[in-house]
């Protein structure tokens, strides 16, 4: 029998991002609120601390701060017929664990999607006609505006003292900024820091070729910022241990940096840590969430009750929760019946290393997750006129690696040897004068792409892991080839030495040896009724009206931006209306 | 002896292949090889690597990340050290892995590592069949081949292209490589990149993690050696 806790109004599930927002959101309504971490408690100090936390090998390549996959993690497959196999070691993606979640580690990129992002399914139909989107292509409106969408994404920007410039202030277009962007209604909170090198070399390439390049937004602080809950972030020094890594600097936003400080003291939050929550109980009518299961840090089966329940997981972990609780009906790829695991989505990189000659110093160790890095947007979205091209979607294309660690991050031609005296030579020829320029596309919904239960794999408690279905589609590759062909010609224009191009080819399948991304999107998306949503424009389940779905678990299908600034801008909206409308009334809050 | 082992040489490829014409050539000189075994980490008693695994593996990242010609080696800089002392952590023993059967490693490549083995198995079992292999072909084990025989040996291993118990040959040749140039790479804490000079080399300033000072300068060579998390600086 499991322990069963004093009931709380409220449970949040996952104290990551969207967890601390909610938390913030109840706590200053006055609920009582229990939040369930499934990792350890974790905080600037001491876990982020410098020097330590300056360690390539311990936490870029082991992944200390990532999600254990020995006791739990995903199996993947490339289609129906395919045995999934268990994702074994770290590739593709990296998963959060810990308060904080992946807002710890994430390299602080921060997007609002595109207005047309938005609505792209009636937007691609308005514009090129019903029969440009595949047929086995599930795309579909998100239920909810840019313009609706955008008081959300200003505030998130603040918390995290972004650094960027204005492209679109107001229906003004103005220099430097993103010309592409959808209105927004203020600048960001803090000016751009300056490019680093390989950001001034695509700055003038791209002028050159007639782009307009701009600042990539950073969640990263260039001043001394205090942000709208009193948090004081601190200036970004461009240290290269962003991506994989907490920040030791208070600079890059994370929830322990920029929300957490001053929940730590509210009488009316509790966070349990090292609490796995195995299921969402519901009452017998199926139509009422009543609390959540857990597992405690001592292996104990604990019952927390609540009158609300706010999944706020990572996007796998939130479809995983919710299939293995049985709310909602699963996804079935045959007949295209079911919701929960529909459209899985992913994105698609493509890249072009440039090797510039040893006058060219790209000191790649000086950089961040994204302060110092340049992008254009001329080719993602619908910015550019699809029609002759024959595909949907496209990418953002940025100048700058991450970072330059030498384990994993080293760049040598694909002809320089692997190993022996040739490497030891290319190494020092490359290193400190090599760079990638980047592609990051979007991914669209497919009636075969979905996540389900394993039948064969378990987690640590006995537990089926969640299945990913997932490979490129026609689509994709083309969306890919173009965006990678648009890279070659910048990186061109910067006149390196050599240069070699990655690309998915058709044919080529979706690898997960490889880091990629960890835009993992779907699964338990948002609608405008309950036979194409799992969750209505708040976030709220159709099935049952006292839960609510955080995440990029959302997106109808994926951008090609970061998911982070879109995810937030979600959950506060749904905050605002929980906070205004379903505390007074709980019940659905738009009618099914 | 050229025609003696010519048969069994040829048994260290799998099947008819065309680079047949990479076999090892047993007949050269060992003098090399027992120069460079006078490079091995002395300094250091290996505790979970027995004695000829040590050989094997010091062997190996003497051939990974040589001494020879420009920049520092894998034996000067403590490679071997760093892959002892990972094999004696939870990530040796397979912690950081999800290792629950069943296994299918005929799988799609595509769809990741699908093998049973932690890194400790893979050593204890690939470096057995290597050193099989090796004898096999040219009656010694890897570490007494010549530096030459040895590299055509880790190309073939690279390639798959080895008759191997255990592990595939081509696994057991990426796990040698990726910790080799962890140890190579890692903070010096780990046991490897001795002196920061791996570090040196390539101009990596480690652990320094501050660049405000070279924040508006983009374009100039950043001028300060690196540091290690234990404060040591060059």
């Amino acid at each position: 029998m499991a322990e069963k806790k004093k009931r709380a109004d409220a449970v949040i599930i996952g104290y990551g991002w969207t967890g601390a927002i909610m938390a913030k959101t109840l706590t200053d309504a006055g609920l009582s609120v229990v939040a369930l971490e499934r990792g350890p408690a974790r905080d600037t100090a001491p876990d982020f601390e410098y020097p330590r936390i300056i360690d390539e090998l311990r936490y870029g390549v082991r992944g200390d701060l990532w999600q254990p996959l020995a006791k739990e993690t995903v199996t993947v497959r490339h289609n129906l017929s395919e045995v999934a196999q268990p994702y074994r070691k770290y590739g593709s993606f990296v998963l959060g664990n810990g308060v904080g979640g992946a807002g710890v580690h994430w390299n602080g990129q921060l997007w609002r999607a595109s207005p047309e992002d938005l609505r792209l399914r009636s937007h691609i139909e308005e514009r090129y006609g019903k029969n440009f989107i595949p047929e086995d292509m599930t795309i579909q409106d998100y239920p909810v505006t840019f313009e609706e969408l955008e008081p959300h994404f200003d505030h998130f920007e603040k918390v995290c003292g972004t650094s960027g410039v204005a492209g679109n202030l107001r229906g003004e277009i103005r220099p430097g900024g993103n010309p592409f962007e959808g209105a927004r209604s203020d600048e960001y909170p803090t000016p751009p820091l300056p490019s680093i090198h390989v950001g001034g070399l695509f700055e003038k390439a791209t002028a050159e070729l007639g782009y307009k390049s701009f600042p990539l937004p950073a969640a990263n602080s260039s001043i001394a910022f205090t942000n709208p809950y009193g948090v004081r972030l601190g200036p970004c020094n461009l240290c290269g241990f962003c991506e994989r890594f907490g920040c030791f600097l208070y600079s890059k936003a994370s929830p322990q940096t920029a929300i957490l400080p001053i929940l730590a003291t509210r009488p009316n939050l509790e966070v349990r840590t090292n609490a796995y929550v195995t299921r969402i109980l519901r009452d017998n009518t199926g139509k009422t969430a009543t609390g959540v299961l857990y597992i405690d840090e001592d292996g104990r089966e604990v019952e927390q009750p609540a009158d609300l329940v706010m999944l706020c997981a990572f996007q796998l972990h939130n479809v995983r929760l919710l299939l293995m609780s049985g709310i909602g009906v699963p996804y079935d790829p045959v007949s295209g019946e079911g919701i929960v695991g529909k459209n899985y989505a992913y994105q698609m990189m493509s890249e072009t290393a440039a090797y510039f000659g040893e006058d060219v110093e790209i000191n790649p160790f000086i950089g961040a997750g994204a302060a110092g890095q340049r992008i254009i947007d001329e080719f993602n979205s619908d910015h550019f006129d699809h029609g002759p091209h024959g595909f949907i979607g496209g990418s953002s294309i940025f100048a700058g690696a991450t970072g330059g660690r030498p384990i994993a991050q080293m760049m040598t031609p694909p002809d320089a040897p692997k190993w022996g005296k040739g490497w030891k030579t290319a190494i020092r020829k490359h290193y400190r004068h090599s760079a990638p320029i980047g592609a990051q596309g979007s991914v669209m919904s497919y009636r075969d792409r979905y996540l389900s239960l394993d039948p064969t794999y378990k987690d640590g408690h006995g537990l089926p892991l969640l299945r990913l279905t997932f490979d490129w589609h026609d689509n994709e590759y083309k969306m890919a080839a173009f965006s990678a062909a648009r890279v070659e010609e910048i990186v061109r224009v910067m006149k390196p030495e050599q240069q070699a191009t990655l690309l998915m080819r058709p044919g080529d399948h979706y690898d997960v040896r490889v880091y990629q991304s960890t835009h993992t999107t779907g699964g338990a998306i948002i609608g405008t009724n309950p036979s194409n949503s799992f969750i209505n424009r708040y976030s709220q389940s159709w099935d049952v009206s006292n839960l609510f779905v955080m995440g990029a678990s959302a997106f109808p299908q994926n951008i090609g931006y970061n998911p982070t600034g879109l995810l937030a801008g979600l959950a506060y909206f749904s905050a605002a209306e929980i906070r205004d409308t379903y505390l007074k009334s709980p019940g659905p809050l738009v009618p099914a | 002896m050229k025609t003696t082992s010519t048969i069994n040489r040829r048994n260290l490829l799998l099947g008819a292949s065309p680079t047949a014409a990479l076999m090892i050539v047993g007949a050269a000189t060992t003098d090399s090889a027992i120069a460079k075994t006078a490079t091995t980490t002395v300094d250091y008693v290996p505790t979970f690597f027995n004695a000829v695994e040590w050989s094997f593996i010091n062997a190996a990242v003497d051939r990974l990340i040589p001494s020879d010609g420009r920049g520092p080696g894998g034996l000067e800089t403590g490679v071997p050290e760093f892959m002892d002392r990972q094999m004696e952590l939870p990530y040796g023993h397979g912690a950081y892995f999800y290792l629950q059967g069943p296994f299918q490693p005929d799988a799609p490549a595509t769809l990741g590592y699908q093998l049973r083995y932690t890194p400790r198995e893979m050593y204890r079992s690939g470096i057995a069949a290597a050193n099989n292999a090796c004898r096999t072909a040219a009656g010694k084990a890897f570490a007494d081949l010549t530096p030459d025989e040895q590299d055509q040996f880790l190309a073939l291993l690279e390639k798959n292209q080895v008759q191997f118990s255990g592990p595939p040959a081509a696994a057991f040749f990426a796990q040698l490589l990726e910790n080799a140039r962890e140890g190579y790479f890692a903070d010096p804490l780990y046991g490897g990149n001795r002196g920061m000079a791996a570090w040196k080399w390539i101009g990596f300033p480690g652990a320094r993690a501050d660049f405000t000072d070279w924040i508006d300068q983009a374009g100039r060579k950043y001028p300060y050696g690196p540091v290690a998390i234990s404060g040591a600086r060059d």
